[in-house]
């Protein structure tokens, strides 16, 4: 596969962090760099992540299933995840997911048919004292409310 | 950036240059006493060091509390191989927002932690794990690492000293679980976060199996000022064995919610009120998680007490990672338990049958319970599924979903029986709206 250059240079860098003979180690943080820049993690990701850590496929296969974060089918181009987790349950949490839910029309982990948006609820993503809170692909929106939310969600879809 | 108003009760060491211009630049960081720690360690003998922070009576800023001094003298100094230290910036206790703000207002003061660290146990690498969530915190870190060998304080011969250190990022990609240390362990070397048997533990056999110093960011944070002002100030800050300031990151039902540095031993109602400015809408208090999910939760009468890790533990509650949410009079505990149960069942990465079964049948329980359709026998049996995962487990993962639930279940029986025979939640209407 092919990546930009500064992916690789991402990845290069990555490689020469470890101690020498440990790139297994790369085999994470590589699979989330480039599920960021090809959109999802397919078997072609795999072995090629499994080639340049020289590890197995299956080794990077197993990997895939147990981080939350890697996903392998395409997200939205525009990933909503919004905490349901105690500090955000107790700021209206539940109710934002729901209204996220009925404002995009999709359910845990679907993705709308243009392919723009894709909702999840998550758990504690570290926005405790500003809950509720989501993020949006990797930026944080903090005090969120359904009305905030609405908002952000129409300059979302102008955006395009 | 901060996210919410300074308290006037706050006694900054770790956050001392929050709201500084530029605060996280290298020059910000030379002005106000950056680096000073370091070069005084470094005319220092390890040894000389980790007395220091013996002396300061650091505890683990995690959540598990372990006297740091004594950490970091369970490493081989001696060992031929090489060591390392890990930065554990996995921050996903629910409650706790606190890592974050560390990193990003003051990621230099998290750097001279490391080196200092680095030269007390003889390692030469370390490396941040960062939750992947954070990824701007991974960028913004990167830049300060690169900042910092710019300028001679990382790499080769540090500024003259003939210390050399490297320091590196490395993501995690979304699992609670690699927050415990030996699961961050397995998930650096690339595989499942899944926790490992203990002993040997990982000071003596860690990552790559070599001896690794492994310490939560906020610990790191408080290292040059240890270091710089000495350890007995440190301690004096804090109570008896309980030495410093910790970040209290208080949410939930509450007039300001935020991250304050308090002392440690600071009262919890001080905290609630004093600091946090009490409950919106004259609501009564209900419970207090004090820090993060894992705790068993305090009841409104219990409330009036010194939070430092002894006097929490002797009241069977853990001050643990500093996530202190407060719950009102209209919050459901049947719920909340559920929630909390829902997030561990999650999270449990399967590995010991007790947490992976016990999780998942306390979830569907609960979720049951709460729906209406409990029975009576239900109620203890909650608390019985709950002990028998306590102590059964490699690592804390199957505890901590078991300490508050039977916190819930003791302390709040009523909201339990209120849900039987069929009656809908009695609370069902009564949460907060969200606040703009």
């Amino acid at each position: 596969m092919t990546f930009s250059p500064e992916l690789e240079a991402r990845f290069a860098k990555l490689l020469e962090s470890y101690p020498p003979g440990r790139t297994r180690s790369a085999v994470v943080p590589m699979l989330l760099y480039a599920q960021d820049e090809v959109g999802h993690i397919s078997t072609e990701l795999i072995e090629e992540v499994a080639r340049r850590c020289k590890v197995a496929p299956l080794q990077v296969d197993e990997v895939v299933g147990y981080y939350s974060m890697l996903h392998r089918k395409p997200l939205g181009q525009h990933h909503v995840q919004v905490c349901t987790n105690i500090s955000c349950l107790l700021r209206g949490g539940e109710e934002l997911y729901e209204h996220a839910s009925q404002a995009l029309g999709v359910g845990n982990k679907e993705v709308t048919a243009d392919g723009q948006f894709s909702l999840e609820e998550v758990e504690c993503i570290g926005a405790c004292s500003w809950a509720p809170a989501i993020q949006v692909n990797y930026d944080f929106h903090h005090f969120v409310t359904p009305e905030k939310l609405d908002r952000l969600i129409a300059e979302l879809r102008k955006a395009q | 950036m901060l996210y919410n108003e300074p308290s006037p009760l706050e006694v900054k060491v770790v956050t001392k240059r929050f709201g500084l211009p530029n605060s996280a630049s290298l020059d910000t960081y030379l002005a106000t006493d950056g680096f000073k720690a370091f070069f005084k360690a470094a005319g220092m003998t390890p040894e000389q060091i980790i007395e220091e922070v013996k002396v300061s009576a650091l505890r683990g800023r995690g959540g598990a509390g372990f006297p740091t001094g004594l950490k970091w003298s369970f490493v081989p100094r001696t060992s031929p191989k090489p060591k390392y230290v890990i930065v554990n910036a996995d921050e996903s206790e629910p409650g706790t927002c606190k890592d974050r703000l560390l990193m990003e207002n003051d990621p230099h003061q998290l750097i001279e932690g490391i080196l200092i660290a680095g030269r007390a146990v003889d390692a030469h690498k370390g490396y941040i794990y960062i939750r992947g969530e954070y990824r701007y915190l991974i960028e913004h870190m990167d830049r300060a690492i690169a900042e910092a060998y710019a300028r001679g304080y990382l790499g080769k011969n540090i500024q003259g000293t003939g210390f050399d250190f490297d320091v590196y990022t490395h993501s995690g990609a979304g699992a609670y679980e690699c927050g415990e240390e030996t699961a961050l362990l397995d998930s650096i070397e690339g595989k499942r976060g899944i926790p490992r048997m203990k002993p040997p533990f990982p000071a003596v056999v860690g990552a790559w199996q070599s001896p690794t110093l492994l310490n939560n960011v906020e610990t790191l944070c408080a290292i040059p000022a240890i270091i710089r002002d000495g350890g007995a100030a440190f301690a004096a800050l804090g109570t008896p064995k309980n030495g410093g300031t910790r970040m209290i990151c208080l949410s939930g039902h509450v007039n300001k919610p935020g991250v304050y540095e308090l002392p440690v031993g600071f009262n919890l109602l001080r905290m609630i009120y004093e600091v946090g400015g009490g409950l919106p809408n004259g609501k009564k208090l209900k419970a207090v998680v004090p820090g993060g999910s894992s705790c068993p939760l305090l009841k409104a009468d219990e409330c009036d007490i010194a939070m430092d890790f002894d006097t929490l533990a002797k009241a069977k509650s853990m001050l643990g990672s500093g996530g202190t949410v407060i719950l009102n009079e209209d919050t459901c505990m049947v719920k909340f338990a559920l929630r909390i149960m829902k997030f561990y069942a999650h999270e449990s990465c399967g590995w010991c049958i007790p947490c992976r079964e016990g999780t998942a049948w306390l979830k569907k329980m609960l979720d049951r319970f709460h729906s209406g359709l409990g029975q009576k026998s239900d109620i203890p049996l909650i608390g019985e599924l709950s002990k028998n995962m306590l102590g059964r487990t490699f690592c804390p993962l199957g505890d901590a979903a078991a300490m508050p639930t039977i916190a819930i279940v003791e302390k709040f029986p009523e909201d339990f029986e209120a849900h039987l025979n069929g009656n809908p939640c009695p609370y069902a209407h009564a949460n907060e709206p969200a606040y703009a």
